[in-house]
């Protein structure tokens, strides 16, 4: 066209300048709608049944330790000025706690997800970078300094770290067993791997990297006294402490304690009566939460959660329903076919 | 340079009246006045970054982003990083900022080419060349024909007798023909002699610069005499030299002080609609803003009251802080999260659309016009979606409904009607077509070769030499004021009508030859034979008289008075004898009245000797006395224009443009109501109405309002209305008090029972344009079908249309050609401008430009409405997208304490909008059709929705808030309900606030999506791209940004390293993604589907057909020619305005020097008030139009020139 040179002005004729491209024009109709929703109420209603049996087949145990009221074996520590209080709950299963079984404890009204509280940590500091363990970012105020001296690692997140500790105990002919947590790997590959870092030692100690820094002012240990005897799970790679500083979305949330996998329990645990120690120490009552302990063990969809079964089986009813609603209506009024369009 | 500037304005203030001597550069200089030097350009180099940034933050959407950013880095505060803002904005400022520069060194480029054109400047005593810049006020210059007037001047001398100048005033007003303008005697003395004009030390004292065209007073003071100064002899910039060898003028004003700068730069902005609409939201939504972020502040001081203050411990507090200034600071905290509901990037996006949708118009092959080479052109590239909304359509006439091109089509000749072409065979008539042989005229030399006649039977009656046929083409040879010029030997003809040029150019063809006129002779050629014709008197046209005649003596002696006029006038000075050849030509004339044709009878008588100098002496008398001179010329014709002898009729076809009925036919059943503003006569309106279609034989009734006083045309309006809504009795009369009172007031649109059409003509006009009457007229004009308002002078055809955007919130769209319909053009919505050949001055002020009227549905049917359904359909999805990805926020805060706390990632919020959901919603905004432009133009109905805003306003706004709300809802809950105390299936725990954020945004991505592709009824290849590639951008960003490399580059910006790793290999993570979206989209089906179901609209309908049809594009549209066959009579071939036989004829008017000052600045028929003002009337010297311009047409005047040459 445009060699004939007078036309040269012509547009183009593509299909995109002429607005011709080639194209799926889908058309909202009750013969792809009805259908559309029967299917989808159908598959819905399949997952939810899927789901709900597996919930319901997932065992919880919660053993609320908290000690408000004054039955409660944990009554006592909780006074706010009561140290190295241990106290102790009594459970007993009627069956086989299928493993493996997954420790946790639960706080509420646990506000992690408050944003000064989150902010308020040195990512330099926890990827072991030392020039900010000496300046840490502002970030971490008011837990930045104390005593002229900064804080290592600094903020609130850490500073509020969870610090009761617990022991289980299987009662077995009148004398206690203890049941051994594994408390390794029970904190994300990457937090561990890649997102926090020790410092390197200095001159072959690894304390000393920590030299001129102190403690937050909660914690009783220094970072690098967390756990002595591997240095594996010491400083910010504590397993701990990187479920502590994972924090949670909400404000009543469980964190992983520990597994309960090794030797006569990778079963999980046997029916039987069980004592749980609790070294008391974390203060909860202050701010009106509480403190529980979960046995739980999970499934291919996670832990006991009703709420998606259900969803997903009300949604799919109600689905069909519609489909079945429409498809009357369709029958009955049909789509005006004529022709005044 | 912007201090000097400074300064100018202030002493411009002062300036009252300017003094200035001629030659005298140095007293000149002393006042300071502006050099010739124009700038219309905005930046430099160094003033461009600072001076551009200024501007934009002066939007109103930059500065609140400006706000927000300097909020965010307020610590306190900030809830976000800088970055979430920062981003986007700089991008925004970027693209603008480019643009601008470009524009900007576009102006520069156009500025530096008028400044260095080149000028003949007299200094000292000698000529130099000199660019246009260095020209100062006082200096002397030459200017030669067709140069530009290089800046305002005084006349002073020119090559032409009586110091006459003729320019072209274009650029200015418009206007093709040529003006007159002459200089003072004392100064026109001087000629061309350097000497004299070097010598010459006259000194002005004028008015300040004004924006007046028409107006300029002053006095010269020279020889110590004073010389009045007016208009007349005053050149301004912008006009064109014709005609004349050259002249030389004083510099008075100069650059920017020139009236044509002084009239530039006042261009409106114009703003769509949608725009208006959208201001409108944007401060309910920021409204919205801050009422939710008080919510959420309340909630914090209540949430810091009872809980804050006892969890010291953890969450750290300044002391110091009370829950009320916690609130306080939280509040803004808010202000920042939530800004996104007042997105940055949706007023990006929408100028790209905007753009994008006007390049499709430029694109478009079927609004190419091959015979012109002209592609339509999107001028203006903000207005698109207006397109879909117009109610109202102001056409011209001439040139936009017409070609402007008239041609001799039938004749009737003594009792035979000539043109129609018979099937030999049938019998029948055969309708003409480009395939048909036109007549052969090659016998003829002097034959016009574009000339076409099909009807040979005609040329065989010439050369049969039949005595009437004869005679018919010798008076259309001699009766007329057409004058001829020999070019490169061919013949001109010019014509003050294009009707008088046609009958002229037939009888030209058929063998009688007008060759040469002389005030004193015609010469023409008859079948080969030079006669030369004395002419003895013209007795012209005028509206009253509505006729011409010529009266003329023969070679041998003859005298005859040949006569050609409308067929009411010359019926009545038929002879007796011609009663029998009248019945039949009647019939004749109505059938070419019948088809549209503009007809002419045509008679003659001989005169007798005696009593032809006995009257000549009595008209000698008349045209010489002092009073009634008038009255007593026409007696004289009347008393020699009688018992005249009838010879034929001619009709002669306004050629409308191609498809022009069809076109308004359509655009009639899209609920346009089209009105026709012409300034040409109420007749030739009328026909062109009927001949088009928008008057019809059908129609009830047709009011044709004519009065000449107020009172008259309110009676007839009342009338008019009362026979309209003959039940609605008195209150008719009146107009509701809701209409007066209430402010904006809305006139409703009333039913009647019928078609009317209202044709109104520019004196009944003016009356009905006056504040009390106006509602009257609207009224009365809005209940008819059809409006066509005749002789309107520019000012008016603007004031009609502020008329009908004043009371009726409607979207108005005028379509012009010429220079008289700038005002309205600029007035109305949008203006459309025709590239034809009246010049480019419609074209230069108009939003989009096309060269057919019948483009015009296309661009309306089709591209407007696709412009307006993706426009809303893009901010209906926008608001959706953006709403519900902040409400979700607002129903965290009840769960993380009210601390704004996001739930997203911050890299999530920089990027949701610029890269994650941007290009799926434009590509929707750019490529949906709902059907295809063959079905839109099918079902123009489809374009009502538009009309009524159907698919973007408040409430479809309040539903798609609505509809976010449960979205939000939805993606909050679900994911809150299934992190809830959940583990993973690994037994970590799976509510941690990185697995629920990057949850939610998931949740989130997945549902716009969804709703997208809901939306898209268009999936073009393209729009897979987007919406995959958007999602697949999604994931590879989020991996991108949560990955171990980065994260060791800057770990406080990348700590959510690994989220999305430990997340989405969680089955019950897909299982909420895909529960969310569901949720989201399945109300939204049942909802759509229901409507479709029991109130379809009329896309619905049509879509479904479409559909149903399975074919792609509607079968080619049946063209009908229309014929009706009318009993209306019309149109006769004058021009508008009272002949200029009287030039013709006249010696005299040479000799009368005050005559040529009637011809003066003021145009006929325009109002003082009327300023033309071209966008780009700074440089429109170097733009397309004029250089076609350059090579000069002869005029009028000039050809009176030879004219008069002869007679010296």
């Amino acid at each position: 066209m445009k060699s004939e040179g007078e036309f040269v002005n012509q547009p183009d004729n593509t299909a995109f300048t002429q607005q011709r491209l080639p194209a799926w024009q889908p058309m909202l109709s009750a013969g792809i709608v009805i259908p559309l929703f029967t299917l989808i109420g159908l598959a819905f209603i399949g997952i939810g049944v899927a789901l709900f049996i597996t919930s319901q087949n997932i065992k919880v145990q919660e053993l609320d330790y908290t000690g408000t009221a004054t039955s409660s074996p944990c009554f006592q520590c909780s006074g706010l000025s009561i140290q190295n209080c241990t106290c102790e709950r009594n459970f007993s299963l009627s069956e086989l706690f299928e493993g493996p079984v997954f420790f946790y404890y639960g706080l509420s009204n646990y506000y992690q997800n408050y944003r000064q509280y989150g902010v308020s940590k040195d990512d330099y500091q926890l990827s072991g970078d030392t020039t900010y363990f000496l300046k840490p970012q502002s970030y971490c105020s008011p837990y930045q300094y104390s005593n002229n001296k900064p804080i290592v690692p600094c903020g609130s997140i850490a500073n509020s770290m969870f610090n009761d500790t617990f022991r289980l105990y299987l009662l077995v002919n009148g004398s206690r067993k203890q049941v051994p947590f594994d408390g390794k790997g029970i904190a994300w590959w990457t937090d561990y791997n890649i997102k926090y870092r020790n410092p390197s030692p200095v001159n072959g100690s690894f304390a000393a990297a920590f030299d001129g820094t102190t403690k937050p002012v909660n914690w009783q240990k220094s970072a690098y006294e967390l756990d002595p005897t591997d240095q594996a799970n010491n400083g910010f790679l504590n397993q701990d402490f990187l479920v502590w500083m994972r924090r949670a979305a909400l404000p009543n949330f469980r964190k992983l304690y520990g597994r309960i996998t090794g030797g006569d329990y990778s079963q999980g645990l046997p029916a039987g009566n069980y004592t749980l120690q609790i070294s008391y120490n974390y203060p909860v009552l202050s701010f009106g939460g509480t403190k529980k302990v979960v046995f739980s063990n999970v499934s291919w969809m996670g832990g006991k959660n009703q709420f998606l079964g259900i969803a997903y089986l009300v949604i799919g009813s109600l689905c069909v329903v519609m489909a079945i609603v429409m498809l009357i209506v369709y029958a009955k009024y049909k789509f005006p076919d004529n022709d005044d369009a | 340079m912007s201090f000097f500037g400074l300064d100018c304005v202030k002493k411009k203030e002062e300036e009252t009246e300017r003094r200035i001597r001629a030659n005298d550069r140095e007293y000149n200089l002393s006042f300071r006045y502006a050099t010739n030097a124009i700038k219309t350009s905005k930046y430099n180099l160094l003033t461009f970054l600072p001076l551009n940034l200024f501007e934009q933050f002066q939007r109103i959407a930059n500065a609140y982003f400006l706000c927000l950013l300097v909020l965010q880095v307020i610590p306190v505060i900030s809830s976000l990083s800088w970055f979430t803002t920062v981003v986007p904005l700089a991008l925004v400022l970027t693209v603008t900022a480019v643009k601008d520069a470009i524009d900007d060194i576009h102006r520069h480029k156009s500025d530096r080419k008028v400044n260095n054109r080149k000028a003949q400047v007299l200094i000292n005593g000698e000529l130099r060349s000199e660019k246009w810049m260095n020209v100062q006020v006082g200096d002397i210059i030459r200017l030669e024909n067709n140069q530009f007037v290089t800046a305002d001047l005084l006349l002073l001398s020119s090559s032409e007798p009586l110091n006459l100048v003729y320019i072209e005033t274009a650029e200015l007003d418009g206007e093709t023909n040529l003006k007159v303008k002459q200089a003072l005697t004392v100064t026109g003395e001087m000629g061309g002699s350097i000497e004299a004009l070097a010598a010459f030390k006259g000194e002005v004292c004028c008015e300040a610069p004004n924006n007046r065209l028409d107006r300029f007073t002053g006095t010269l003071v020279w020889k110590e005499q004073k010389y009045p100064l007016d208009n007349q002899s005053v050149l301004l910039r912008g006009c064109t030299l014709r005609n004349t060898e050259w002249c030389f003028g004083m510099v008075l004003f100069a650059g920017p002080d020139t009236k044509l700068m002084q009239n530039c730069g006042k261009t409106s902005f114009k703003r769509t609609s949608i725009d208006r609409l959208m201001n409108v939201l944007v401060l309910f939504i920021f409204g919205f803003l801050v009422l939710m972020c008080i919510i959420l502040a309340v909630g914090h001081g209540i949430w810091e009251y009872y809980e804050g203050s006892k969890v010291t411990g953890f969450v750290p507090r300044e002391e110091s802080r009370g829950p009320a200034l916690s609130a306080f600071l939280m509040f803004w905290s808010y202000i920042i999260i939530l800004n996104t509901v007042v997105p940055i990037s949706l007023y990006v996006s929408m100028e790209v659309i905007r753009l994008g949708n006007s390049y499709y118009i430029n694109w478009d092959r079927l609004m190419y016009y091959n015979r012109s080479d002209t592609p339509a052109e999107a001028r203006t590239t903000t207005l698109n979606e207006e397109l879909g909304q117009i109610r109202y359509i102001f056409s011209d006439k001439t040139g936009t409904l017409t070609q402007n091109i008239m041609t001799f089509n039938k004749c009737s000749i003594n009792g035979k009607s000539y043109g129609d072409v018979i099937d030999h065979y049938s019998g029948q008539r055969l309708e003409i077509s480009e395939d048909m042989f036109p007549v052969d005229f090659s016998f003829n030399p002097l034959a016009d070769s574009k000339f076409q006649f099909y009807d040979s039977s005609l040329l065989e009656a010439v050369k049969l030499e039949t005595e009437e046929v004869h005679n018919f083409f010798r008076l259309l040879a001699l009766c007329h004021t057409v004058m001829a010029e020999e070019k490169n030997n061919d013949l001109v003809y010019q014509a003050q009508s294009p009707d008088e040029g046609a009958l002229v150019t037939a009888a030209r063809n058929f063998g009688f030859v007008f060759r040469s006129r002389t005030p004193e002779s015609l010469t023409i050629v008859e079948m080969g034979v030079q006669r030369s014709y004395e002419l003895l008197a013209i007795l012209d046209f005028n509206n009253v008289r509505k006729r011409m005649s010529v009266i003329v003596r023969s070679p041998e002696g003859t005298l005859s008075l040949y006569c050609k006029g409308a067929d009411t006038i010359i019926y009545q000075r038929l002879h007796e004898s011609c009663s029998k050849l009248m019945e039949v030509t009647t019939e004749h004339l109505n059938e070419f009245a019948g088809e549209g044709l503009r007809t002419l009878v045509l008679a003659y008588k001989d005169l007798d000797e005696d009593y032809f100098s006995e009257w000549l002496q009595r008209h000698h008398e008349a045209s010489t006395a002092l009073e009634g001179r008038e009255d007593k010329l026409n007696e004289l014709y009347e008393e020699i224009e009688k018992d005249l002898l009838l010879i034929g009729a001619s009709a002669v076809e306004d050629k409308l443009q191609d498809g022009v009925s069809q076109t308004i036919e359509q655009l009639a059943k899209a609920d346009i109501k089209i009105w026709v503003l012409t300034g040409d006569k109420q007749e030739t309106a009328e026909n062109i109405g009927y001949s088009c279609n928008l008057l019809r034989e059908e129609m009830t009734d047709v009011f044709i309002v004519a009065a000449h006083s107020t009172e008259d045309v309110r009676r007839e309006l009342r009338n008019a209305r009362a026979k309209m809504r003959p039940n609605a009795g008195e209150d008719a009369f009146f107009i509701p008090e809701s209409i007066l009172g209430n402010d904006p007031k809305v006139v409703q649109d009333e039913t009647v029972n019928g078609e009317f059409g209202l044709v109104i003509n520019g004196h009944s006009l003016a009356y009905a344009l006056e504040s009390s009457m106006e509602l009257e007229f609207l009224r009365t004009a809005c209940m008819c079908k059809t409006v066509m308002c005749c002789r309107v002078t520019p000012l008016q055809k603007a004031q009609v249309v502020e008329l009908v955007k004043k009371y009726k919130q409607a979207v108005t769209l005028a379509i012009g050609d010429g220079a008289n319909d700038v005002s309205m053009i600029k007035a109305a919505h949008i203006g459309v401008g025709i590239s034809g050949q009246e010049g480019m001055q419609a074209v230069l002020s108009s939003d989009f430009s096309f060269a057919q009227f019948r483009f015009l549905q296309r661009l309306l049917l089709v591209h407007g409405r696709w412009s307006y359904l993706r426009m809303c359909k893009f901010l209906r999805y926008f608001f959706y997208k953006n709403f519900t990805f902040t409400f979700v926020h607002f129903w965290y805060a009840f769960f993380c304490g009210f601390s704004a706390q996001t739930v997203y990632d911050q890299s999530f919020i920089a990027l949701y909008n610029l890269v994650y959901t941007s290009l799926p919603v434009l590509g929707m905004a750019l490529f949906d059709q709902d059907v295809n432009d063959g079905w839109s133009l099918e079902f123009p109905q489809l374009y009502v929705p538009g009309q009524l805003s159907l698919y973007f306003s408040k409430t479809a706004f309040m539903k798609c808030a609505l509809h976010s709300c449960y979205s939000s809802l939805v993606l909050f809950f679900i994911p809150y309900a299934t992190v809830y105390d959940s583990m993973r299936s690994d037994g970590k725990e799976g509510a941690d606030y990185q697995s629920f954020a990057l949850l939610t945004q998931t949740c989130l991505t997945f549902t716009v999506c969804l709703q997208l592709s809901l939306d898209l009824s268009y999936w073009t290849a393209v729009n897979h791209l987007f919406v995959w590639g958007s999602l697949g951008m999604y994931f590879i960003v989020t991996f991108t940004m949560q990955s171990d490399g980065l994260y060791q580059l800057h770990p406080p910006s990348f700590f959510f390293v690994g989220t999305s790793r430990n997340t989405l290999d969680q089955f019950s993570v897909w299982l909420t993604v895909f529960l969310t979206a569901v949720l989201c989209v399945l109300p939204v089906l049942v909802h759509r589907l229901i409507f479709i179901q029991f109130k379809p609209t009329i896309n619905d309908k049509v879509r479904f057909k479409v559909h149903q049809k399975k074919d792609q594009r509607p079968s080619p549209q049946r063209r009908t020619k229309i014929r009706r066959s009318s009993t209306r009579r019309s149109g006769y071939a004058f021009s508008h305005t009272q002949g200029y036989g009287d030039l013709v004829t006249s010696k005299r008017f040479l000799r009368r020097s005050a005559a040529p000052r009637s011809t003066g600045f003021t145009p006929k028929g325009r109002s003082p008030g009327f300023k033309p003002t071209g966008r780009s009337a700074g440089y429109s010297p170097s733009s397309k139009a004029q250089n076609n311009k350059q090579e000069v047409e002869p005029t009028e005047l000039q050809q009176y020139r030879t004219v008069q040459d002869s007679t010296f």
